[in-house]
């Protein structure tokens, strides 16, 4: 076959290989949505975060505004320590809330921030005071057994 | 009986000395490949020339296939997703085996079954009628002219064809999944997004496609230069070129796979 013929397809395999690979970090995967710009890192600790894993997101308001970037366990206060980075364009109010909620009833665990009331907003290496734990199924069934418990006592 | 027991005992041994003296050869013949790639890249033309036979002309295999397992894995999860009422999940689904294990490994057999085979057949048959012996005398390398060309034109065709067959798989899918089951358009595309990740699920098959294009063209490659020179050692090279890449292909995925989801 004419040399210029198999240069001319071979171009044409290669870019259509570029364009897959191209077309599956865009379209399939989440390079666009997955990345974030410019960050800065906030610290908030909880007694107990569940499943929560490092890179679930953190959202507010339903919308991704940042990614969790390390989880520690402080041997001080026994608490886990989550270190989560916020995209540079949102601020927060420095009585943010931080709770862990569960995406449904089987999904996975993500921060959600409720913003508070403060003037001053939240700056790189800030610590968020108010958090909420994550809800575990098997403390939430014992205590509810037990005040069942407790209102059967009370009735006799 | 003595003598029934030792003799045994030495076929075993021959054997397994001859498989370790193969793949000490087989070892061997792959660094000589790496030296002598340099000639490949200066004369790229020898290299675009077996792109052309490896990979463009494996695309139509591939493209199908890829079009149909998308498919069927669209119907298969549908199936029994929608039992559980997150038929939405469908994309999910379809996208996450396709870029992390079938993408990869089902192109590699397909690779090994179309390219590999050409390969050995090839060199086994320069061998048979002596064009490497040849060469030599010319003082021409074997392994720089026939060898390093064909190497890495399977090296550069294998991820390229792994990415196309991922991409193609997912659009099957998406054809049984949104026009024809009814899945929600913007569900399917969106949770996909929000579950494949870049790093961890494409660039991992990748990697691994790129493993496998090593393996699959080294074996097919190794398979034809050490072939008996004759028309049934020329056969069973091939035979034994798909039997053993499709073996390394499944081996290799597996400790692959538990490496990249171990981390």
């Amino acid at each position: 076959m004419e040399r210029t013929t198999i240069d001319l397809w071979v171009g044409i395999f290669a870019a259509a290989g570029a364009a897959a690979i191209f077309g599956l970090a865009m379209k399939v995967g989440n390079l666009t949505s997955g990345t974030l710009g410019e960050t800065y890192s906030v610290s908030a600790a909880f007694e107990n975060i569940g499943g929560l894993k490092p890179r679930a997101p953190v959202k507010s308001a339903g919308v991704v505004v940042g990614r969790i970037s390390s989880i520690q366990f402080d041997n001080k206060t026994y608490e886990a320590v989550v270190t989560i980075s916020v995209d540079k364009r949102y601020s927060f109010p420095k009585d943010t809330f931080a709770n862990i909620y569960t995406a449904g009833l089987l999904g996975e665990q993500y921060i959600g921030l409720e913003a508070g009331g403060d003037d001053e907003a939240l700056k790189n290496g800030d610590k968020i005071t108010h958090t909420q734990d994550a809800v575990v199924l098997e403390k939430m069934i014992s205590q509810f057994l037990y005040n069942k418990a407790s209102d059967s006592e009370d009735k006799k | 009986m003595l003598s029934k027991v030792s003799s045994a005992l030495r076929g075993i041994g021959h054997r397994l000395i001859d498989r370790v003296w193969r793949f000490g050869s087989g070892a061997r013949f792959f660094v000589y490949t790496l030296i002598y790639s340099g000639e490949s890249f200066r004369r790229l033309h020898l290299t675009i020339r077996e792109i052309y036979f490896t990979g463009v002309m494996s695309l139509i295999i591939i493209l199908v296939s890829a079009f149909f397992v998308g498919m069927v894995l669209a119907l298969q999860g549908y199936n029994t997703l929608q039992k559980y009422g997150s038929s939405d999940a469908i994309g999910v689904l379809v996208a996450l085996s396709l870029v992390r294990e079938l993408g990869p490994v089902v192109t590699a057999l397909l690779f090994a079954g179309r390219a590999g085979t050409a390969i050995t057949a090839e060199i086994g048959l320069m061998k048979a009628t002596e064009q490497l012996s040849a060469m030599e005398m010319m003082a021409v390398s074997p392994i720089a002219r026939v060898v390093a060309p064909r190497f890495w034109a399977g090296v550069i065709s294998m991820p390229l064809l792994a990415a196309m067959f991922s991409m193609v798989g997912v659009l099957g899918g998406y054809l049984v999944a949104v026009p024809l089951i009814g899945v929600d358009n913007g569900a399917f595309w969106s949770q996909m997004q929000a579950n494949v990740d870049w790093r961890v699920d494409v660039v991992n098959g990748v990697i691994k496609s790129f493993v496998f294009g090593v393996a699959c063209t080294m074996i097919a490659l190794f398979e034809g230069f050490d072939a008996p020179p004759t028309a049934e050692g020329v056969s069973r090279a091939t035979t034994r070129t798909v039997v053993n890449s499709s073996l390394a292909v499944l081996g290799l995925d597996f400790i692959m796979t538990s490496f990249m989801i171990g981390a």
